[in-house]
């Protein structure tokens, strides 16, 4: 089983595809779950405390805003972790959590900069798209390490 | 800054989103309520959303998911169900994130299809799946056209 890191990383299709196929996906919420969680001090709504954005220091220069920073602090280790990654590239700019167009980009990059595996697609926007759709995420997973249902 | 304790530690909870032709939020719910053993289960109107230890919940999605399991798709949910900095109880409006659902359940009937399409495929078969172009940006040249058309 291959921890795959999926883009956008709130996506309903790609995480259910992937788990389906085998793998893990690698989504937002498992690191949000994490984030509230674990005890502290209050800081809603999602338990980013100003330690989040120094921790985002890893991947993201001091003078990027601070909300890319925290951003980045979720998903930066999980890029770290990932064995290989799906992207999906029309996806509407303020989908979920993936609000910011800055840190997106540098999520891009920063996977492509790891050299894994990777698979871009767009939505499928018809019955013939969706085959070809699934079927490409279906092979993609299975050449990966642990791959096969 | 007020001390934070949270709830429901160790848990996970799941989406369970349900889109088929022949089975509504309220029958998965009734099916669920059915297999749970103190797990706890919300219905909501795109289908459930189910909170316990891990090896719980993925023991009753497997379950859920044979009902139909081409129309049943799952993801994580980081928040506990009800919990008042999502909960649209509390807010107002549609919940964070529900936008992001919206967009995606529109489309799902085409992976409900390739689901249902992928057993009869040869597994040699090439993929032409649908390609990733450039950004949907407004093209430079374009734009100056409309600029040019304004000044003049």
């Amino acid at each position: 089983m291959a921890k795959v890191f999926i883009y956008p990383t709130t996506s309903l299709i790609l995480s259910d595809l992937v788990a389906r196929f085998g793998h893990q996906p690698l989504s937002a919420a498992l690191q949000v779950r994490e984030n509230i969680q674990t005890a502290g001090l209050e800081s809603p709504p999602l338990q980013i405390t100003p330690e989040d954005p120094k921790k985002g220091l890893k991947y993201a220069a001091v003078e990027v805003p601070s909300g890319v920073r925290g951003r980045m602090s979720l998903y930066g280790p999980m890029i770290e972790e990932a064995e290989a990654a799906v992207i999906i590239h029309d996806a509407d700019f303020s989908f979920g959590c993936m609000g910011c167009a800055r840190t997106n980009e540098l999520i891009q990059f920063l996977l492509r900069k790891r050299e894994i595996p990777i698979l871009d697609l767009r939505y499928p926007r018809s019955d013939e798209e969706g085959v070809e759709f699934v079927a490409a995420i279906k092979k993609f997973l299975e050449e990966l390490p642990g791959g096969g249902v | 800054m007020k001390e934070y304790t949270p709830r429901y530690v160790g848990t996970v909870t799941k989406y369970v989103f349900v889109e088929s032709p022949d089975m509504t939020p309220s029958d998965l719910a009734i099916r669920a309520y059915e297999i749970s053993k103190g797990v706890m289960i919300k219905e909501t109107c795109f289908g459930l959303q189910i909170t316990g230890s891990k090896e719980e919940v993925d023991q009753i999605i497997a379950r859920l998911r044979e009902f139909d399991p081409s129309h049943i798709f799952v993801k994580d949910r980081g928040f506990p169900p009800g919990d008042p900095r999502r909960c649209r109880a509390n807010l107002g409006g549609a919940r964070p994130g529900y936008y992001g659902h919206e967009f995606e359940i529109s489309l799902i009937r085409h992976v409900s299809k390739g689901i249902q399409e992928l057993p009869g495929r040869a597994p040699d078969q090439p993929v032409h799946p649908p390609e990733a172009t450039g950004p949907a940006g407004l093209d430079a040249r374009k734009l100056q056209k409309i600029i040019e058309s304004q000044e003049s």
